[in-house]
Parts: structure tokens; sequence; C-alpha cells
């Protein structure tokens, strides 16, 4: 959204307890479940949330996605901050210090 | 990323699947609120679905394609098997929330369910403060009981959705409803104008709000959300006697949705006993699938087809829907009309009329006379 900052590249996100990511066989999609809500995940938001456990750092899970994309990390940390903004505003996700 | 639409079912279903599903546990509550979406004759306890058969129904249900259940009523902690039920839901990997009143469970019960996999909790909340809450709720005690079952979900670890529904008699405290449901922890906070159905429908003169008390209402709820922005979600459904656009009922008729009753009738949604004429499928008589896509009452206002002017050739068709069956069963006496919330709708300047008569009702002296669900 615009007018907020990126996250420092430090901090710790993660997935809140009571979300669950679950495949979707009738739909054979990936989604994540909230209270009252579900949240459909495309294959880079699947990959971001995986990564989501609050062990790993931001900078930590742009680098593991650069080398597995073989892609720029700016590119990567600007989809990887995307994703993270929304969950976060969805409060899904947390950004730990 | 996106919220999720229905989506595409496996191959060969015509129909999309339903992504949530209502499951009206019992009619059994202690509370009595004028406003209640049951229908104004209650299931009697002996003829409830048991446990083995709502198992059944979770089961058929995320076969369907159904993620999420809300697990309702009446009060469904009123029921015995409620930790049996969460875990044969949780055992079909249905996500579960509980829909409750929160005056039944003691701590040991609400953990008993946290321990069987019950993944939320949406506490109802009459009013800002006890006077006022238990005045609608006629329930004594009922508002302290609920701010101490409220703590104990936080302790189980699990997450808390405060539902507030708001009309005449509280919408002047909704900044305090608010602040009371931050400082209850509640990660989100529905705030639910009355929709008009059922009990509320005998108690709308009591209940409609003011034109003036929606606008503050809001503005109070836009300042709230951005002030708690990251703190507390603030989901706010607007009252739609004072508008002009309908709302986008259920998403769709028998599109993402089905609400299941206590007896085991399956309905596109929950008020839709309240069109008469409608025939509706029991899942003890009837596979969840084949009433899902066969059920002519689910296919009598699925898709656009069945729409009359100004709908059909709307440019909003697709956006509104129609709005609400229900409603417009409810006002026009013809399921099938546009609903008069619309602006377009012939009956639209009537309902205006009637939506600020109701709200200029004189208070009686003394308490007043609801009619209480019982």
């Amino acid at each position: 959204m615009s007018g907020q900052t990126a996250p420092s590249p430090e901090g710790r996100p993660k997935l809140q307890s009571f979300v669950r990511l679950q495949y979707d066989e009738t739909r054979e999609r990936w989604v994540l479940q909230a209270p009252e809500r579900v949240l459909v995940l495309d294959e880079t938001g699947k990959e971001i949330v995986e990564l989501c456990s609050g062990e790993r750092s931001i900078g930590e899970i742009v680098e593991h996605l650069a080398e597995a994309y073989d892609a720029p990390k700016d590119v990567i940390s600007h989809d990887v901050n995307a994703v993270l903004q929304v969950l976060s505003e969805k409060g899904v996700l947390v950004i730990e210090k | 990323m996106a919220e999720a639409a229905p989506g595409n079912g496996k191959a060969g279903r015509a129909v999309k699947p339903p992504l949530a599903m209502l499951a009206e546990l019992t009619h059994r509550c202690p509370l009595q609120c004028p406003y209640c979406s049951n229908p104004l004759e209650l299931t009697r306890r002996s003829d409830e679905l048991g446990t083995e058969e709502w198992s059944d129904v979770f089961h058929q249900a995320a076969a369907l394609g159904v993620l999420q259940v809300h697990l309702s009523g009446g009060e469904p902690t009123a029921r015995k098997d409620l930790p049996a039920l969460v875990a044969a839901a949780r055992d079909s990997g249905l996500y579960t929330n509980l829909i409750t009143a929160g005056v039944l469970l003691t701590r040991d019960g609400l953990f008993e369910l946290a321990g069987q996999g019950l993944d939320h909790v949406q506490l109802s909340i009459q009013d800002s403060e006890a006077a006022g809450a238990e005045r609608i709720g006629h329930f004594q005690g009922g508002h302290a009981r609920k701010l101490t079952f409220a703590q104990w979900v936080r302790e189980a670890g699990l997450p808390l959705t405060v539902n507030a529904v708001v009309h005449r008699q509280n919408l002047d405290h909704l900044e305090d409803i608010i602040a009371l449901a931050h400082g209850l922890d509640a990660h989100r906070l529905e705030i639910a104008h009355v929709q008009y159905y059922g009990w509320a429908l005998e108690n709308r003169a009591l209940l409609m709000p003011t034109r003036e008390q929606v606008e503050r209402a809001d503005a109070v709820a836009k300042r709230a959300r951005e002030a708690l922005r990251g703190k507390m979600v603030i989901d706010y459904v607007v009252p739609d006697y004072h508008a002009r656009r309908p709302k986008r009922c259920m998403d769709g008729w028998g599109s993402q949705f089905f609400a299941i009753t206590p007896r085991g009738r399956v309905l596109p949604c929950h008020a839709a006993e309240t069109i008469t004429g409608l025939g509706f499928s029991s899942v003890r008589e009837r596979p969840l699938a084949w009433i899902w896509e066969h059920d002519e009452t689910f296919n009598k206002f699925r898709g656009l087809e069945w729409m009359q002017e100004p709908c059909r050739s709307c440019e909003f068709r697709d956006r509104d829907l129609g709005g609400c069956r229900c409603q417009a069963f409810a006002l026009t006496g013809d399921a099938a009309a546009t609903d008069p919330v619309c602006e377009y709708s012939q009956h639209h300047e009537a309902l205006a009329a009637l939506a600020h008569a109701d709200s200029g009702a004189e208070p009686p002296t003394g308490e007043p006379p609801f009619t209480y669900r019982r």
C-alpha cells in the first residue's frame, strides 16, 4: 500500500498459530484457512508462506528464494514484501523483531 | 493472492462447489435477543440431528469442497456432544468456527473444545455494558460471563472475534463497543447491523436506527478501523434499509454457501425459510452433493436467468446480483423481485419512508416491549 515502508529485513515473519496452510483438493489449489476467511495462494505466495515459521528473517527468505529461482534479489524482495504486507493487513501473519 | 472465490470444481460438475457452511446445531439458547435470525418456529430438541448424523454431514460437506464450518444455532454449546462434533468437523478437514454467546461453557468445557481441535471462537456481545446488554439479551449476568469467557478463549490460545449486533438501542455506544472488543484482545470485531427477518422483523420498530445514527456510526467505524489497523480487524456490515444499493447477498444464491437447520434441512441462506412456498431437501433424505447441485430451491435463484427487470438489463447485475431474495420477499411478496433497498426498485421510496418512520418510533416508557425470542 502507498505510504507504507517495507519492514526491516531482520524482521522474522511468522504465520499466526490459528492459521492453517491447506491443500484444497476440490479446487486443486493451496489456501490459507483463517477465522471465517479463506485466502487463495498462488505458487509464489505458497512458497513464501512455507518459509514464514518465525525462524527465518525476511532477508534470509529473499536470499533463499533468489537462489531457488535464480532471480535478482530486488525483484524477489519486492514480491516478498508485497505478500507479507497483504498477509499482515489481513491479520494472518506477524513480523517479529 | 486473493480472497477465495468459488473456484472450479473437478471436471464434469456443472455447479461450482460451496466454500462454507453454517451448521445450526440446535435452536436451544438461553438468551432471547429480539433480532435473532432463527425462524419464529423453533425446532424441538427431539427433532435435532444427532452426533453421527452431523459427523456424516461434515464429511459429505468436505468432500463437496466446503472448507469452513460455522458451528452455530441457537446456542451450539447447549449441545452436550459439542466436543465430539468439533472432533468430527476437524477430522473431516474443515476449519471450525464456534459462533457462541459464551454464557454456558465452563473454562474446562472451552479447553476441551480447544483440545478437540476447535480453530476459532466468535463471541457475541449485546452492548458495551451490562445494563443495556441484559435488556437486549434478556439473560441475567450474561454480559459479565461473556467477558470472563473471552479471557478463557485467549488463555486457550484461540483467536477471538467479537460480534456486536447493532441497532437503535445500542448504536450510540459504538465507540465503547469497539473499545471493549479491543480490551478483550479480539483479533477481529464484526459490527453487524440488524437484518430484518424473523424476530428482527417483529421488533423492527424498536431496532431500526435513524439515518443520523447510522451516519455517525459509519464515521466511528471508519476512524476506528484506521486507528486500530494492524491491531484489530474491523468488519462492518452496512445497514441496507438506509442505503440505495443492495447487498450482494451470500455472494449469490447457491453460490458459495449453504446452511443446515437443526433438523437437517439444507438452505441457500439461513433466512430462506421465510420465503413461503419454497421446499427444502433434508440431509436425512438426500446426499448433500445431490442437494447442492439438483435441489429445486437451490437452482431457483442461481445465476442471472431468474432476474426480472430492472435487474435483468441492469449494468450492476453482476455486482449486486439483485440484492437479497428474502428481503425482496419480505417487503414485496415476490422473492424474484428486485431488493427494494436498490434505488431502481419501484418499492424503494416506500422502504425509505418505512425506515424513517420506524426509526422515529417513540420509545415507550419503562422497558421496551420487545417480543423476546422464546
